[in-house]
């Protein structure tokens, strides 16, 4: 049992720290500093009165202590200081939130308890997400300067001295000025790179071992190259056809639906690849069974912007008009069109939420749009105009104008005046991307490839069932047939992912519209009376009008019978209910008036 | 500067060495998984699909009677028993796990009409149209012996059905009347009539032990207190019903299978209304029984399916059919809830699983995981109709197909007769009668 000596060091100590949390073991440790002030204070002057209030409190604390003891057994006679699980702060909780609550107005009660349920059991299941995140394992790299010195005039080589060997190896230049300029694709897990000369060069390689996969010409000119679902099989659109071509360069289709492709995307979650070519189509290409999806005429010219938005499967193309449109396979319109430039759009670019859009043009304007909203949030002035754009999966941005690669932070939430970092390619830029899952970003240039380090750009944990940078072969077998089950149908692609876990709260009319029109007929239509034709006389024109108005009134006695009907039970209510509350405020008494 | 960059250390990402299991890093941000309820709902669609193709709910007929199984019982203690009483008199008692007779006795001269075993599990009773009663070991005699009733009672009138008290040497059975038997003893110590002239099935509460519950062919069902001289009440219906079950579980409900093709339930305090109709068979229903969960029972009907009803759905979720399956006299749901048994007219006892797709045997960590998940999503997406139309389709035999369509035009002829005679005449005088409330006539106290 603790002394009175040591309980005024706690309490001392404790008063120091905080003060706010009322605890149930305060209570008898306040009322025991109290009794050593006055034994210290020690005056005679004591009143009985004191005395007896002290015995009392003594009594008191004796009979807390002794509850305490028969509620818990302490083993070693002192309290958890803190019970119960660690409390998870909240803005970790709200990453793991989902928007979607499902809010129906009255719900039925038996659904009430199975909606409580599940949210729930939603809400442990974030809270124990949120746990967990405090153990991952990496945290994402960063770059600043000293006093005075700005993080974009430090060069390459300057970052690659100074850190590790592994990481300073992942700064590195091809020179490859034969067949240039380069478009770059790195795979979903970052661990492989394919780079696609103009002239014909394509070469896939482990960048990070900076190991030689493939390297082929296909002795045409190449337009984009892009990585299929895994590592084994890539697109390249070529002069005139789409080809695909497995990793050691072996040629395994030429699709002559798809021609004159200028730019792909591929949407790793439907396997579908996405293709904008020259003519102004957009064709989509399921991979895993090899049929085209849709095709879709844009009719807007040659396209050779294009990007996706990783957060709905969305595909936004550039127009030479200066608008952006959004595309799904679904529907032959753009689901949106937005005017974003005066003159050509130069590149797209969507963020991994799906929240922002960062577009260039040639009016030389970077312009930063929130695509849920349809609004601009910013608008920048770029000297020379950007030609391709890129972003990372920590949100920065990079920007190619001309031969010089910069890189801006949080471009949608400040006002940025300067880049973040920048670098002179040998070359024009042709292409852009950062690599995932790594502090590196991919230029493709004029005179071959460049991998520059930008810390802070990647993700710095991946799932391991989603993309596995180091998974062996097995483990990628493992994932394709994971994830070609749950291969995701085209049909399903829409502005808002998700739509499918909400209540279809479609009306009555809507259902029956949409009933009405699979069906070809109306099914709830009352059908059109046809008067029987009566002979001698009787079915004379005057005859059967009169007939069919008799119908006619008839139906309508019925529904006016139904509304007086309805207006009598209102009616009737009411007054029962004015009955009522008058039989209450006769009841009232003179006393009333004294009640609160 | 300060600088950091990404940096990983293989060796924390991969395998040391080939023993080893694959090491997986987990990373649960959303944002690294997008399309999460589209995904979602395609393992869902997926799951119902593969349940759909691993439906295969036959596991074994148990062939060796001459004559049509009459009556089912199941063992009180041991899983792997069942007796079975045949249309000749004869009564077998099988292994269940090894799918064979391990015992034949020739019980009674006629059918066996009645079984139950013994809540000690040592020995069982049967009735027969011989007007006996008779107690036997549940252990086959010893070589040499004969195979001898331990007691043999003989009635006055022929019995119709039996069942034995929960935890007491009292058994009941019905027939002319429905009678109150000690063990000890070779006549009634009780005995119950209400104006009728014969009954079909009688059962004890399990909850309430003295409670007894029995199907009259008056087509009533008649509640009983064994303690009492005087039944306690009885509801008529339209039909006769052939059988009644309590719920193990809230032992105050039971279900009876109705010769109107239905089968109902029943709150034993309020007769006057069903709380659910059963609807689904096409022919009048013979037996039920209930899960020993009791959120399930199981039907046999003459149509020749037997059905599985969730206790408060008004449509079955499953239906078990065969070519060579006839009339289904007799259904037994197991005492560990994984195993139907049906005994039909040609013979034969057939084993069913209780839940189609369900994977035998023991299922591993990893098994046991993935099957859990599949089922939460298939209940998160059930509504979906895509999902629903997979998950509700049953391959039907032709007649029965054709017959519940039938069924169904004839229901909506009479619906649309009644609306039709309600809308002609004098308001209030044509009421609205439910669904539940039409096949009740009057309920007797």
């Amino acid at each position: 049992m603790a002394s009175a000596g040591e309980a005024t060091v706690n309490a001392s100590h404790v008063g120091k720290k905080k003060k706010s949390a009322a605890r149930y073991w305060e209570n008898p440790q306040g009322e025991s500093k109290d009794e050593n002030k006055d034994v210290e204070d020690g005056d005679q002057t004591e009143t009985t009165e004191k005395v007896d209030q002290k015995k009392t409190q003594e009594a008191k604390k004796r009979k807390q202590e002794e509850n305490d003891m028969a509620g818990k057994k302490f083993i070693s006679g002192k309290s958890d200081p803190f019970p119960g699980p660690a409390p998870v702060p909240e803005d970790r909780i709200q990453k793991f939130k989902r928007k979607n609550k499902n809010k129906m107005p009255r719900p039925h009660p038996k659904l009430r308890d199975i909606i409580r349920q599940s949210d729930k059991a939603s809400e442990m299941s974030q809270e124990q997400a949120a746990r967990f995140d405090l153990l991952l394992p990496e945290d994402a790299g960063f770059l600043e300067g000293d006093e005075g010195e700005d993080t974009c005039m430090i060069s390459q080589e300057d970052i690659a001295n100074a850190v590790d060997i592994t990481s300073g190896a992942k700064h590195f230049n091809l020179k490859l000025s034969q067949f240039g300029p380069y478009r770059v694709d790195y795979s979903k897990t970052g661990r492989h790179l394919l780079i696609g000369g103009r002239r014909g060069h394509i070469a896939c390689l482990d960048w990070q071992s900076k190991q030689l996969m493939c390297e082929i010409n296909v002795m045409e000119s190449v337009n984009d190259v892009k990585w299929l679902h895994s590592e084994s099989m890539y697109a390249v659109a070529q002069k005139k056809w789409l080809y695909i071509y497995d990793s050691r360069g072996i040629e395994l289709h030429c699709i002559r639906k798809f021609n004159d492709v200028l730019r792909m995307q591929f949407l790793p979650y439907h396997f579908l690849l996405a293709t904008a070519s020259a003519t102004g189509f957009l064709q989509y290409l399921d991979v895993s069974v090899g049929k085209e999806v849709a095709a879709i005429c844009t009719k807007t010219g040659r396209i050779d912007v294009m990007c996706q938005n990783p957060y709905n499967a969305i595909i936004h193309l550039g127009h030479h008009n200066g608008t952006v449109s959004l595309w799904s396979p679904n529907q032959k319109e753009p689901l949106v069109k937005m005017l974003c430039h005066q003159g050509n759009v130069r590149s797209v670019a969507v963020d991994k939420s799906g929240t922002y859009m960062v577009t260039s043009g040639m009016d030389k304007k970077l312009k930063v749009y929130d695509i849920r909203a349809f609004k601009p949030l910013k608008s920048y002035f770029l000297p020379a105009g950007a030609s391709c754009l890129s972003l990372s999966q920590r949100g920065l941005l990079s920007a190619a104008t001309g031969d010089i690669v910069q890189v801006y932070r949080d471009v949608w939430s400040t006002p940025v005046t300067k880049p973040y970092m920048a670098h002179r390619a040998q070359g024009a830029v042709w292409g852009l991307q950062f690599c995932p899952f790594e502090d590196v970003l991919g230029v493709g240039h004029g005179d071959g490839f460049t991998s520059m380090l930008v810390p802070g750009a990647g993700e710095p944990n991946f799932d391991g069932l989603d993309a596995n940078p180091y998974r062996s072969a097995k483990q990628r077998q493992e994932w394709e047939v994971k994830a070609l089950l749950e291969k995701i149908q085209p049909e399903l692609i829409s502005l808002d992912p998700h739509e499918l876990g909400q209540v279809d709260q479609a009306s009555f009319k809507q259902r029956h519209q949409d009933r009405v029109q699979a069906l070809g007929f109306d099914p709830l239509a009352t059908e059109k009376f046809i008067p029987r034709h009566k002979k001698k006389g009787r079915s004379s024109a005057g005859n059967i009008e009169k007939r069919k108005k008799q119908v006619a009134h008839e139906d309508q006695r019925t529904v006016i019978r139904r509304t007086v009907e309805d207006k009598m039970k209102i009616q009737q209510e009411r007054e029962a209910r004015e009955k009522k509350a008058a039989v209450l405020s006769s009841q009232k008494s003179a006393l009333d008036r004294f009640k609160k | 500067m300060k600088v950091k960059v990404l940096s990983r250390n293989p060796d924390d990402y991969v395998r040391e060495t080939k023993l080893d299991i694959q090491r997986v890093p987990r990373n649960y941000d959303p944002a690294l998984h997008p399309f999460e309820v589209s995904r979602e709902y395609t393992r869902a669609l997926n799951a119902t699909k593969l349940d759909r193709v691993f439906a295969k709910p036959f596991l074994a007929s148990l062939d060796g009677h001459r004559d049509g199984v009459n009556c089912m019982a199941k063992h009180t203690k041991s899983l792997s028993t069942l007796l079975s009483g045949a249309c000749d008199g004869e009564v077998k008692v099988w292994d269940l796990t090894k799918h064979e007779c391990v015992r034949t006795l020739q019980a009674h001269e006629g059918f066996v009409r009645g079984i139950v075993v013994r809540y000690c599990g040592t020995s069982f009773f049967t009735v027969g149209d011989d007007k006996t009663i008779k107690q036997w070991k549940m252990e086959a005699p010893g070589y040499g012996e004969e195979e001898e009733p331990l007691n043999t009672v003989l009635g006055k009138t022929v019995f119709t059905g039996l069942d034995h008290h929960q935890n007491q040497a009292v058994f009941a059975t019905c027939g002319q009347q429905v009678d109150i038997w000690d063990e000890q003893r070779s006549s009634p110590i009780r005995s119950f009539t209400w104006g009728v002239d014969s009954f079909s099935s009688v059962r004890f509460n399990p909850v309430e032990t003295e409670l007894l519950a029995s199907c009259a062919s008056d087509r009533s069902i008649v509640l009983y207190d064994m303690r009492e001289s005087a039944p306690l009440k009885k509801v008529i219906m339209k039909m006769r019903s052939n059988t009644v079950c309590w719920n193990p579980m809230e032992a105050y409900y039971f279900t009876c299978s109705n010769e109107d093709y239905n089968l109902y339930t029943y709150d034993m305090r309020y007769l006057d209304r069903p709380l659910t109709v059963h609807m689904d068979h096409v022919s009048a229903v013979l037996d039920v029984d209930y899960s020993p969960t009791g959120r399930e029972f199981v039907s046999a009907s003459f149509d020749k399916t037997i059905r599985i009803f969730p206790k408060n759905a008004g449509h079955s979720r499953e239906v078990y059919h065969t070519k060579r399956m006839q009339h289904v006299i007799c259904t037994k749901w197991s005492a560990d809830n994984k195993y139907i048994l049906s005994g039909s007219d040609e013979m034969n006892i057939r084993l069913w699983k209780a839940n189609a797709s369900e994977k035998l045997g023991v299922l591993g960590p990893r098994e046991r995981e993935a099957r859990n998940y599949n089922q939460k999503l298939r209940e998160k997406f059930q509504h979906h109709p895509q999902i629903k139309r997979i998950a509700r389709h049953r391959h039907l035999p032709k007649n029965i197909f054709h017959q519940s369509k039938e069924l169904r035009i004839m229901k909506e002829a009479r619906r649309r007769k009644e609306s039709n005679v309600r809308k002609h005449s004098k308001p209030g005088a044509v009421p609205v009668v439910s669904e539940k409330e039409k096949h009740v006539l009057t309920v007797v106290k």
